[in-house]
């Protein structure tokens, strides 16, 4: 079937797509964006985290079909150019990055969390919206502290 | 294997394609039917999606006085969100379903849908002592099941093929109300077991729901009358230990657990003894609080 959707501020028209696939499957293998990850397919783990229509969801739970006509934000989809966003760059000056994999969703997951809070969230609620997403070599507190130091820096509501 | 994926854009049209495809496989959220298909564990002919109904993600108070109508599409974090202040037992419960992207995308039609015993929200369905499943097809107008009937066994419900779960009715009650779960972390946990209280002070009477300790959500039914005959209404005073150690007795006795590889039959037993006895201190609590403002 066709899923025609709106990714990253683009309109795309995928053809072929087999009607049970996800919409993760959809994003890496046929639109070559393969910042989303697939580890678990079962929604455990967070790391195929994308915004559908503006709101956090695993992509690996979406059917294709259901994404048609709605707009997706991956991890590619927030920096501008070259310059990334607030919250990439505090990952990456805390050292909230080791194997890189759970990262692309701890992002999307942590950039709605900033978007819905004025100021720096408590560390309760940041880890509340984090719970779903697993990360096996941080311990997590590096990717708290980004969170923290982005929230610092106004990465908040725009 | 060639599938038709069916995106009816209303209600009428949703239980045609239904009438006309009973093998095809009704999908919300997702949170269950994708892991299905994702592992190759289901095949169905045809997947009927139903989040472009915009009907279907609705709630509203104004059919029936007293009762509430949650359309079969709300999200658990719409529910947490607009529905917590009427029903703070379903808000707990919900918050407890596993992760926040889960709970933005799972909705309560799914949990019934679904109808594992470990379903989050459904003990807290057969808490509120009343509360219905309104399905519909085109062969039969809408028209409801009682919660405690709709379950016949693990992820079996009484839906026949050609009808789907339109909406779910709720009796607003203004009375405390509790849930309690037992995993091994908070976030993404099958309840090991569960529990779910309303204390309903207009009729007296109290509401009991167990989850994940038996074939099928379970009323504690005799735990509940024991309790609202034992409660002091009128003088809102202090809990009696013994009244709340044989309530948690009588939920215990209620279950029918198996050992399976969450926990053992015997855990689970004790577990709800102890979550009746605590759901039971925080509602009364509350129950006191309110009796306290009003006096």
């Amino acid at each position: 079937m066709r899923v025609t959707f709106t990714v990253n501020g683009e309109e795309r028209v995928v053809d072929d797509v087999w009607e049970g696939e996800s919409l993760l499957y959809v994003l890496r293998e046929r639109c070559g964006l393969p910042g989303s990850k697939n580890a678990c397919e079962q929604g455990e783990c967070g790391s195929c985290t994308v915004y559908l229509d503006g709101t956090p969801v695993c992509a690996c739970l979406v059917a294709a079909g259901q994404a048609e006509g709605g707009t997706v934000r991956t991890v590619e989809g927030l920096a501008e150019g070259h310059r990334l966003d607030p919250l990439q760059e505090a990952f990456v000056e805390c050292g909230a990055v080791q194997c890189g994999f759970c990262t692309p969703g701890l992002i999307v997951a942590a950039h709605d969390l900033l978007a819905r809070t004025d100021g720096v969230p408590a560390d309760t609620e940041i880890r509340e919206a984090l719970a779903g997403n697993l990360c096996r070599c941080t311990g997590y507190e590096q990717i708290i502290e980004a969170v923290r130091l982005a929230a610092g820096r106004g990465a908040g509501p725009s | 294997m060639s599938m038709e994926f069916l995106r009816p854009a209303t209600w009428a049209e949703a239980l045609a394609m239904k009438a006309e495809r009973p093998d095809a496989r009704p999908i919300a959220g997702g949170t269950d039917v994708m892991v299905e298909l994702n592992f190759d564990r289901t095949r169905p002919p045809a997947l009927l999606d139903l989040t472009a109904i915009p009907e279907l993600a609705t709630w509203n108070t104004d059919i029936v006085p007293g009762w509430i109508r949650i359309g079969a599409g709300m999200t658990y974090t719409r529910i947490i969100e607009e529905l917590g202040g009427m029903f703070p037992g379903l808000a707990i419960a919900a918050r407890t379903v596993g992760s926040p992207q889960i709970r933005n995308r799972g909705t309560i039609g799914g949990n019934l849908g679904s109808a594992s015993p470990a379903g989050d929200l459904l003990p807290v369905l057969l808490a509120n002592r009343g509360a219905e499943v309104w399905v519909e097809s085109v062969r039969k107008k809408a028209g409801p099941y009682p919660v405690y009937d709709f379950f016949t066994g693990p992820k079996r419900n009484l839906l026949a093929p050609d009808e789907l779960i339109r909406e779910v009715r709720m009796r607003v009650t203004h009375g405390p109300e509790q849930f309690a779960k037992i995993g091994t972390r908070n976030a993404m946990v099958i309840a090991v077991c569960s529990f779910a209280l309303t204390l309903d002070p207009g009729e007296r009477e109290v509401g009991t729901g167990i989850g994940s300790a038996g074939p099928t959500p379970l009323l504690a039914f005799d735990a509940g009358e024991y309790l609202a005959g034992e409660l002091d209404w009128e003088g809102a005073g202090p809990l009696d230990d013994r009244v709340a150690r044989r309530f948690g007795e009588l939920v215990a006795a209620a279950a029918n657990p198996i050992d399976d590889v969450r926990g053992t039959a015997e855990y689970r037993r004790h577990a709800l003894s102890v979550m009746a006895r605590r759901t039971l201190g925080w509602a009364w609590a509350d129950y006191r609080k309110g009796a306290a403002e009003c006096a």
